[in-house]
């Protein structure tokens, strides 16, 4: 048991001091000292609650992509029914329930439906996958459900683009390394360290940005506006609240109108009276579609809409026929600016909703670096003190091989790239207690050998041999605590069953053969007749 | 140089001796804390509860405006506001729990946190948002099915490994030893009305791992002393297994508690709570592996006999062990 040969003497050395020596770069950056640059540079990255920073949570409502979803199929199965030949008639088409249902006029008619429709039902790809159930129902009613396969793939669909444009949108914010990642089926994890005001990235990431211009109804009585209600083909839409009438509301014509979604650039800038506006420039068709809009209306009121609420409604002055136009809306330059950056970076193809958010000022977390460190530096001394008044040698044993634990802790989250939390430096702390159990367990056993009347070297044999039993036992049991902790936990609690996971193993490590190593080292030399222990 | 003794040598306390009172006494304690979690319940903090949580300073007072900024929040009709010194008396912590008619809209507690931040920067001109926590009422209903699971998980996977290792009386002991320690803390923040949050799950989990560490080693010096002395009374044996590990159990329970007690009062106010409650575990922990883990075993009819096919599995393992290193 104390027979150390050499190559294994070389071997726990080296794992020690290299893991040790990965903390050094660390240590550099939390104390503010400047590493140089040729270097390897593994560091251990701190959570946001220590250096400051915004975790958001969005979250995207699935439901609304199958609404979306069931919307444009109407438009397809309405489409393909009419441009059938002979002509499909129908009637009593409705579309609740996430589903869409029509009665056939004719019920000789339902082959050429069924063959006119069926197109529309297989998935986009080769997989061969069906988005699209057809039924039919005493005789003539077709019912069109969507298949769960069909919604789920466009829900992955539509969260991934989500996730490029919430990248886009905060790229255009200019803030530096943010961490952006899909969660489970329908949400994104913003990450953002160091900002300042995390109020305006929260506007930005919860404007969907669907931009529209409908044209105004204006046979529509105020009145019946008032109510909601809205002639055939029209719909009622809010004024936004930042609008110059806050609170009314407008009837627009449903269709005929074209979607902000084709454009090329949108910029803030300012219009004749000097005022902020977003100037937006449409791709060649978009600019196509917008020209003969407004070609074919001119002197009469359109609507821009966004996100569902009017920003303003101006006349048509003259057709635009350049493919750039001005939106114009009660802006200040900064909700221009914004929304000029909503429009590059693309709609939002569902609404994101912020669930959770996180937010630590850059002081708060420097507070508590600096509050954490100390209490560490206490605790640790403390402890020092007691393992070094309580056992002599072996304690001073114990304390090399606790400040090589911490140095190995940080050294091994520096490599595998882990985030330091605030609750990680509770886990330190944790950590600088419990490691030197091993060495009590130790320390005390060899002392109860010797009481027993044991020889020196045979007291410190069994004293390492039976607290081992007990040792793994203990750190194999906590270790799935551990675990346990790091799958069911969030955020920077992970942080602290990282820490803890991590000093496990290298408590292990450092309080049992490392220490082995030097006890044996030192009895060959002294060759003490009695322990002081 | 002469070496400090915590404990003197050869102690001989019959703990065990007061072990029927002792364990009248933890049941009551354990039903009390289950009574007192289910009527007075657990102060759920935004994690559990939904809603937000601001941390402020009031850079140009010495003082924050705590009784008025209760009636200015209590005023937005979210209901009443938990305002508490956060460390320096110019430095607060506004807790507002979502309210019920927020359940089943996502944006309701992101819709609160700006309200109230908002309301607050227009009446104090000085003041400095630190922090804020949003949690919705969906996540936080996750956080608390997650935190369940993860305990249940953790308890239930030590005690098979404790069985694995040692003999399934040993895992039904420490099974329950750990569920002495959870409802415990459990009762004292539900008795204190502590906030409870997402840190005092890692809390507890951290607390299950020490207690158990402790539990450990009385049980491993159980089984040792089992075989060695096979004539000696199941009660007097278990006796000396604890006073052989007193020495051992007041000097790690005294580390971590020399390590955790900086923390607690000069640490960040964040970790407050954590650190309390862990250190608040350590003396439970302690009093369980002594008084709930180890009669239990008497009561499961554990004697040297039963031990006799046991005791050559754990030789063979730790002749394997030998022969390794």
């Amino acid at each position: 048991m104390l027979d150390f040969p050499r190559w294994k003497k070389i071997w726990l050395w080296m794992v020690a001091l290299v893991i040790a020596a990965a903390a050094i770069p660390s240590l550099f950056s939390i104390t503010g000292e400047p590493w140089p640059d040729f270097l390897p540079d593994p560091e251990v990255n701190l959570g946001l609650d220590l250096a400051g920073g915004s975790h958001i949570l969005l979250e995207a409502n699935p439901d609304q992509v199958e609404r979306q979803r069931l919307e444009s199929m109407e438009e397809a199965v309405r489409g393909a029914l009419g441009n059938a030949e002979p002509r499909i008639r129908y009637g009593d088409f409705s579309s609740a329930n996430g589903r869409l249902s029509f009665l056939l006029e004719d019920a000789g008619q339902v082959d050429a439906a069924r063959e006119a429709i069926q197109p529309l039902t297989s998935g986009a790809g080769l997989t061969g996958q069906r988005d699209w159930n057809i039924r039919v129902v005493d005789g003539t009613r077709f019912v069109i459900t969507q298949t769960r396969a069909g919604l789920d793939q466009a829900v992955t669909q539509a969260m991934d683009s989500a996730t490029e444009v919430v990248r886009k949108r905060i790229d255009a914010l200019g803030t530096r390394e943010p961490t952006i990642i899909r969660q489970g089926d329908n949400r994104i994890v913003v990450q953002v360290p160091g900002l300042q005001n995390p109020q305006a990235l929260k506007d930005l990431l919860g404007q969907t940005a669907n931009l529209e211009f409908k044209l105004v109804d204006t046979t529509a009585l105020p009145s019946d506006i008032e109510q909601g209600i809205a002639p055939p083909g029209s719909e009622i839409v809010p004024y936004a609240a930042s609008s110059n009438t806050p609170g009314t509301s407008i009837a627009v014509k449903r269709l005929g109108g074209i979607r902000g979604d084709s454009l090329t650039n949108a910029q803030q800038t300012f219009d004749r009276q000097n005022r902020p506006v977003v100037s937006i420039t449409f791709d060649q068709q978009g600019g196509q579609k917008f020209a003969r809009l407004t070609s074919e209306n001119v002197d009469k009121p359109f609507a821009i809409i966004l996100d569902g609420e009017v920003l303003s409604a101006p006349n048509i002055n003259e057709p635009i026929l350049g493919g750039s136009a001005q939106i114009s809306g009660n802006f200040s330059v900064e909700s221009a600016n914004q929304l000029a950056i909503a429009l590059r970076s693309g709609a939002l193809p569902v609404d994101l909703t912020v669930v959770e958010e996180r937010t630590v000022g850059p002081d708060l977390g420097a507070d508590s670096i600096r509050k954490g460190l100390i209490a560490m530096g206490i605790g640790s001394f403390l402890v020092i003190a007691l393992m070094i008044a309580h056992y002599g040698r072996f304690g001073i044993y114990a304390t090399c091989a606790l400040v090589i634990n911490v140095l190995m802790i940080l050294g091994i989250m520096a490599v595998l790239g882990t985030t330091l939390t605030l609750p990680g430096i509770a886990g330190f702390v944790l950590t600088i207690g419990a490691a030197v159990d091993a060495n009590v367990l130790i320390n005390e056993r060899i002392r109860e050998e010797r009481k027993r009347g044991r020889r020196v070297f045979t007291a410190v044999e069994n004293g390492y041999r039976e607290a081992s039993r007990a040792i793994y036992d203990a750190n194999i049991t906590n270790f799935i605590a551990g675990v346990l902790l790091f799958l069911f936990g969030s955020g920077p609690v992970r942080g602290f069953a990282v820490v803890l996971v991590i000093g496990l193993f290298t408590s292990v490590f450092t309080a049992v053969p490392l220490t082995r190593m030097w006890v044996a080292g030192w009895l060959r030399k002294a060759r003490p007749n009695d322990l002081n222990i | 140089m002469r070496l400090l003794k915590l404990v003197p040598e050869n102690t001989n306390i019959h703990f065990l001796k007061w072990r029927v009172p002792f364990y009248i006494i933890s049941v009551l304690l354990i039903a009390a804390s289950w009574a007192l979690v289910l009527t007075k319940g657990l102060n759920y903090g935004v994690d559990f509860a939904g809603g937000q949580e601001i941390r402020a300073t009031f850079t140009q007072s010495k003082d924050a405006p705590i009784a008025e900024l209760r009636d200015q929040i209590g005023t937005l009709g979210y209901g009443d506001p938990v305002i508490q010194r956060f460390g320096a008396p110019n430095e607060i912590s506004i807790r507002v729990a979502l309210p019920e008619s927020a359940e089943g809209k996502p944006g309701a507690a992101e819709a609160m946190s700006q309200k109230i931040v908002s309301t607050m920067q227009k009446n104090y001109a000085d003041l400095r948002v630190d922090g804020v926590d949003t949690v919705s009422g969906k996540v936080s209903g996750e956080f608390r099915i997650n935190a369940i699971y993860a305990l249940v998980a953790a308890m239930l996977a030590i005690a098979l490994y404790i069985w694995i290792r040692f003999e399934w009386q040993f895992g039904v002991g420490a099974l329950f030893a750990l569920f002495h320690d959870v409802s415990l803390t459990l009762g004292m923040f539900a008795l204190f009305q502590l906030e409870f949050s997402l840190q005092i799950i890692a809390a507890i989990l951290a607390i299950i791992g020490y207690s158990l560490n402790d539990t450990i080693v009385v049980y491993d010096r159980i089984r040792e002393n089992l075989k060695k002395y096979r004539k000696m009374p199941i009660v007097e044996m278990l006796d000396l297994s604890v006073n052989e590990t007193l020495a051992r159990t007041v000097m790690t329970s005294l580390t971590l508690l020399v390590a955790l007690i900086p923390l607690l009062f000069f640490g960040p106010e964040s970790l407050f709570g954590l650190t309390a409650a862990i250190t608040l575990g350590i003396f439970v922990g302690t009093y369980s592996s002594v008084y709930m883990a180890a009669p239990i075993l008497i009561w499961l009819g554990v004697s040297s006999n039963s031990f006799v096919p046991v005791e050559s599995k754990v030789d063979k393992q730790e002749k394997a062990a030998r022969g390794e290193s």
